[in-house]
C-alpha cells in the first residue's frame, strides 16, 4: 500500500527506516533470547552455549546456557509483534500528510495539534539530516557506515533540527498564527468549567470500566463526560479566528479508506475472543502455526485503500525526463 | 510607512550593539534597499520592521519602531502580520504547509479571512507570480526560484502594505533571480507594496532600487539616500558602480543600460588594450581528474547524463548552470557521494566511489553548500586537531593553515558562531588539511559579502599559483567566475552544454555575462581589475 499510494514528500521516504528498526527490534529480541536464556520451558535443544556462572545476587539471571527451539520461537512471535507494530506506524507516517490531518481538528484544538504536527515532521527530517551528514563525515576522511558513524552525527543534527524549529515558528509568528478574537470572560470560564468537568468524568468513568465494579454508573457518567467535554471544545473554538480554505470534502473514498481500517480492527477483535490461538500460536509444544483463515482475509481488507484512496499527484515529471 | 526613532538593538553576551542610535524613515511605496557588509545589522534591521526583533529573537530594543502607525513594543509580530509580509533567508523554514495552494492560504486561514476571499486571493495570487501550473505541487519539489516566488506568495496573499525580504536572491541562479525580481517590480509599481530588502548581491538588484540605506557597521551611523549617491561612497558595490569609479564616470552608473550609453569613449581609451589572459594550465601533466560518459540517476530522475570533463593542476573551473541542472551531483560524484550509472570518474587514478574516505581524502576535497555540515566540534581548536587526525597530518597543520587564510580567529569560538565567509575558510581549511590535488567548491559565495568574496578569490588563486592543485567551484555566480575561472563550464539537466575558456563561454550567453562584459561588448573584458589596470597603463595621470 505504501509503495502503491506514497507521494513525493519528504516524510514518504521515512517507511524504509522504520522498516529497519523494526528488523533491529527482531534481532535483538533473539539475541537476548540465545544469551540470557528464557523462562519459556523446552525440550528441543538446538545447541549450549557455555553457561556463565553469575555472582550470587545475580540470581534468576543467566548468561549463556542452553538454547531450545521452544525459547526462539517464542522470542521470535514476540519480536514479530513489535517489528510490525512499527511496520504500521511507519506506513502511517510515510502516507498521511500531517497538515491534512490538522485541518479536521476542531478550531479549540488547533494550537495543541499544531504541536504534534510540528513534532511529527521533525523525524523525517532528522532522517533527512542524518543522510546529508553521513555524507559530509565521508568528506572528512571517516567512515560513513557503521553506528559509530550514526552517533557522532548526532549533536550536529540535533543542532540543525532545533534551529529548524525556531526558523518555522518565527515564520508562523510573522504570518499570525496564535492571533485570537476577544470573547467575553462569561464565555471563558463556562469553556473551562466545561472541559475540565468533562474530561474528569471520563476519567472517573474509564477507571470505574476497568475495575468492573461500576459498569452501572460509569457508561451514563462516560458519556456526561464526553458530552462536557465536547461543549467545551465547541465553546473554545469562539476565541479561534481561523478559517479553512478548501475543507476537503468527505466522500465515498474517504469512507472506504477509513471503513476498511475500522472494519478490520473490528473483525480482529471479534475473531480473536472465538478463535484465540490463531492469534497467539503456542511455542510450547513446538507446532508450525496454521495460517488461520477468516482473520487473514479480514486484515487483508486493510488492503483496499492502495485502491481506493486517490493517487497522490506525481511531481517533476514535466520538469525532466 | 516605516520609522525608526533613536532605535538601539542589544542582543545579550555581544560586545556591542547590533543597532546603535538608528533614525531612518521609509515612505510609503518605495523599494528601498538595505546594503553592508556582515554583521552590520541588516538581518536586526529588517526583523525589528517585522517585529521578530525583539519579541522572538530576544535582546533589548530602545527607542521606538512604527510600522503602519503601529508599535512595535505593543505588537507581537503576530499583531502585525496582515500589514508586514516577511520572507526570511532561506525559504524552505518559511514553509508551514505542504502544498503551493495551502501555502498561500495559511496566511488568511490565520487572519481569519472568509473563505469566498480567500478563494478570490489565491488565485489571484497565483496569476500574479506566475505560479498557476505549481498550485497542486508539493514544495519539497520546486526549484529554488519557484520556492522563493511561493514564499513572496504566501505572505502577499493576505494583502499586506509592506513587504521585507531578506537576501531574497542570493540561493539563486542568474535566471531565477530575474524571475523573483521581476515580481518585485511588479508589485511596487501596480500594486504600491511598500518594498524593503537586503541582499549582498547588489548587482541585481541596485538598479530597481528608489532609495539605498547604507549600514556601514562599525558604529558609523546610516547612509541614506538616491541609490547613485550613496554607491559613490559605500564600501560594497557592484561591479558596474566599479567600473564607473573606475572611469571617472559621475553620476555613477547603476544599470547596464547606463553604463552602456556612456561606454563608446571608455571603450576608445582602452583603443586596442586586451586583458591580460591567465596562462592556460598545463595539460600535459596527469589530470587531477577524469570523468568520461558520466551518467548518474537520482531517485527516478536522471541528474547527470554522458558527462565528459578533465580537470588538469594548476586550473580553476567554474561550473554553471540553474539550480537544479546537476552541479551538485557532479562534484558529489567526484568525491564518491553517488555512484555511476554509466560511464567512469578517475580523481587521481582512483575511483572515488569505491575507495575508503580515509584514502580518498587525500586526493580530493569538498566544501559543501553549507560548510557547517563539514564542521561537528564545539572549538575551532577541537576542529582543527580532530581535522589533523583525520587526514594524518602533524599536529598543528590544519591550525597553521586557518592562520594562514583567516588571522585572529580565536581558537574558542563555537564553529557556528563564525559569520559565514569565515565559516567557508575554516572549512576550506579543514578539507586543505589532507593536501588533496582537488579542491571541489559547492556554492562558495553564497550568504558572502563583497570583502568576503575578495579573499576567498585571493586564497583560490594562491591555491592554483604553483599549479599543483586543481580547483572546481559550481556557482551562481556570474561576477565570481568571471573573476577567478580560467574555464567554465555549463550544465543543463544533466549535460554539458558549454565548456571552454571564461572569456569566450561566459560573453556569448546573455544570463552568465558578468557585467563589465555586458558594458564593454564586443570587447573581451570581464572584471573591472582588468579594465583598471589597462587604464593604468595606457594613460597614468588617471587615478586609478
Amino acid at each position: 500500500m505504501v509503495a502503491a499510494r506514497r507521494s513525493a514528500a519528504p516524510w514518504s521516504r521515512s517507511y524504509g527506516a522504520f522498516l529497519k528498526l523494526g528488523l533491529l527490534v527482531l534481532v535483538i529480541r533473539l539475541v537476548f533470547a540465545v544469551l540470557l536464556g528464557s523462562p519459556i520451558p523446552g525440550t528441543t535443544v538446538l545447541f549450549t552455549l557455555p553457561e556463565i556462572p553469575l555472582p550470587g545476587w545475580a540470581q534468576g539471571v543467566r548468561l549463556g546456557g542452553r538454547v531450545t527451539a521452544e525459547a526462539l520461537v517464542f522470542a521470535l512471535y514476540d519480536g514479530l509483534k513489535l517489528a510490525v507494530l512499527l511496520g504500521c506506524v511507519g506506513a502511517a507516517n510515510a502516507l498521511a500528510s500531517p497538515a491534512r490531518l490538522l485541518r479536521a481538528l476542531p478550531g479549540a484544538l488547533y494550537e495543541a495539534g499544531v504541536a504534534v504536527v510540528v513534532a511529527m515532521t521533525f523525524a523525517p527530517h532528522l532522517v533527512a539530516d542524518v543522510r546529508r551528514l553521513r555524507a559530509a563525515r565521508r568528506l572528512r576522511g571517516r567512515a560513513d557506515r557503521g553506528f559509530g558513524a550514526l552517533l557522532s552525527v548526532g549533536i550536529p543534527v540535533l543542532e540543525g533540527a532545533l534551529e529548524r524549529s525556531v526558523g518555522l515558528a518565527a515564520a508562523m509568528d510573522t504570518r499570525g498564527f496564535g492571533r485570537t478574537a476577544e470573547v467575553a470572560p462569561a464565555i471563558r470560564r463556562t469553556t473551562a468549567v466545561l472541559t475540565l468537568a468533562g474530561l474528569t468524568g471520563v476519567c472517573a468513568a474509564v477507571y470505574g470500566l476497568l475495575t468492573d465494579t461500576g459498569t452501572v454508573w460509569a457508561l451514563p457518567l462516560l458519556a456526561a463526560g464526553l458530552a462536557a467535554a465536547a461543549g467545551g471544545l465547541v465553546l473554545g473554538g469562539r476565541r479561534a479566528l481561523r478559517t479553512r480554505y478548501r475543507p476537503d470534502p468527505w466522500a465515498l473514498r474517504e469512507w472506504l479508506v477509513s471503513g476498511s481500517g475500522a472494519a478490520v480492527a473490528a473483525l480482529t477483535v471479534w475473531l480473536s475472543t472465538r478463535d484465540a490461538t490463531a492469534f497467539h500460536p503456542p511455542a510450547v509444544p513446538l507446532t508450525m502455526p496454521a495460517l488461520p483463515l477468516l482473520p487473514a482475509a479480514a486484515v487483508l481488507l486493510g488492503l483496499i485503500p492502495a485502491v481506493a484512496a486517490p493517487l497522490p499527484p506525481e511531481p517533476g515529471k514535466d520538469i525532466r525526463r | 510607512m516605516i520609522t525608526f526613532e533613536q532605535v538601539t538593538v542589544t542582543y545579550p553576551d555581544a560586545a556591542g550593539p547590533a543597532l546603535a542610535g538608528l533614525d531612518l524613515h521609509i515612505p510609503e511605496g518605495e523599494l528601498c534597499l538595505l546594503v553592508g557588509p556582515s554583521g552590520s545589522g541588516k538581518s536586526t534591521l529588517l526583523g525589528a520592521v517585522s517585529g521578530l526583533v525583539p519579541h522572538f529573537t530576544g535582546g533589548t530594543l530602545a527607542g521606538r519602531v512604527t510600522v503602519a502607525g503601529r508599535d512595535t513594543r505593543t505588537h507581537r509580530p503576530r499583531d502585525l502580520a496582515d500589514v508586514v509580509g516577511s520572507v526570511g533567508q532561506d525559504p524552505l523554514s518559511h514553509f508551514v504547509t505542504d502544498t503551493v495552494e495551502d501555502e498561500l492560504a495559511y496566511g488568511m486561514e490565520s487572519l481569519g479571512t472568509p473563505p469566498e476571499v480567500m478563494r478570490r486571493r489565491v488565485e489571484e495570487t497565483l496569476d500574479l507570480l506566475g505560479l498557476a501550473e505549481l498550485r497542486d505541487r508539493p514544495i519539497a519539489a520546486l526549484s529554488g526560484g519557484q520556492q522563493q516566488r511561493v514564499a513572496i506568495g504566501s505572505v502577499l496573499t493576505v494583502n499586506p502594505r509592506l513587504l521585507v525580504l531578506d537576501e531574497p536572491t542570493s540561493a539563486l541562479d542568474p535566471a531565477a533571480a530575474e524571475e523573483v525580481l521581476a515580481v518585485l517590480q511588479r508589485l511596487v509599481h501596480d500594486l504600491g507594496t511598500t518594498v524593503l530588502l537586503a541582499e549582498h548581491r547588489l548587482e541585481r538588484v541596485v538598479q530597481y532600487a528608489d532609495r539605498v540605506v547604507l549600514l556601514p557597521g562599525a558604529g558609523l551611523p546610516p547612509v541614506v539616500g538616491e541609490p547613485a549617491e550613496v554607491m559613490a561612497a559605500s564600501p560594497v558595490f557592484p561591479p558596474v558602480v566599479g567600473l564607473g569609479r573606475a572611469a571617472g564616470w559621475s553620476p555613477l552608473p547603476l544599470s547596464i543600460r547606463d553604463a552602456r550609453r556612456r561606454a563608446a569613449p571608455l571603450r576608445a581609451r582602452l583603443g586596442g588594450a586586451v586583458p591580460v589572459q591567465r596562462t592556460a594550465a598545463d595539460a600535459s601533466g596527469e589530470p587531477a581528474a577524469e570523468v568520461r560518459g558520466l551518467a548518474v540517476r537520482r531517485g527516478p530522475v536522471a541528474a547527470l547524463r554522458g558527462v565528459d570533463l578533465t580537470l588538469h593542476r594548476g586550473s580553476v573551473t567554474a561550473l554553471m548552470g540553474r539550480n537544479g541542472a546537476g552541479k551538485s551531483t557532479l562534484l558529489g560524484s567526484l568525491v564518491g557521494l553517488h555512484s555511476p550509472s554509466a560511464g567512469s570518474v578517475r580523481v587521481a587514478g582512483l575511483v572515488p566511489h569505491r575507495t575508503r574516505p580515509a584514502q580518498l581524502v587525500r586526493r580530493v576535497g569538498l566544501v559543501p553548500q553549507d560548510p557547517r555540515d563539514l564542521l561537528y566540534r564545539e572549538t575551532v581548536a577541537a576542529e582543527c586537531s580532530s581535522a589533523d587526525e583525520d587526514c594524518g597530518a602533524a599536529p598543528g597543520t590544519c591550525r597553521a593553515l586557518v592562520e594562514r587564510l583567516l588571522p585572529g580567529l580565536a581558537d574558542g569560538s563555537h564553529p557556528r558562531d563564525l559569520s559565514e565567509g569565515q565559516r567557508l575558510t575554516l572549512a576550506l581549511a579543514v578539507v586543505l588539511t589532507a593536501r588533496p590535488p582537488l579542491v571541489l567548491l559547492d556554492e562558495p559565495t553564497r550568504g558572502l559579502d563583497y570583502a568576503a568574496k575578495g579573499r576567498l578569490v585571493e586564497i583560490v588563486r594562491e591555491l592554483t599559483a604553483d599549479g599543483s592543485r586543481a580547483v572546481l567551484l559550481a556557482t551562481h555566480d556570474v561576477e565570481l567566475a568571471a573573476e577567478l575561472a580560467d574555464r567554465t563550464v555549463i550544465l543543463a539537466e544533466g549535460e554539458v552544454v558549454a565548456d571552454g575558456p571564461t572569456g569566450s563561454v561566459v560573453t556569448g550567453s546573455p544570463a552568465f555575462a558578468p557585467q563589465v562584459a555586458k558594458v564593454l561588448a564586443p570587447d573581451p573584458w570581464l572584471t573591472v581589475e582588468q579594465v583598471r589596470g589597462a587604464l593604468a597603463a595606457a594613460q597614468p595621470e588617471v587615478p586609478a
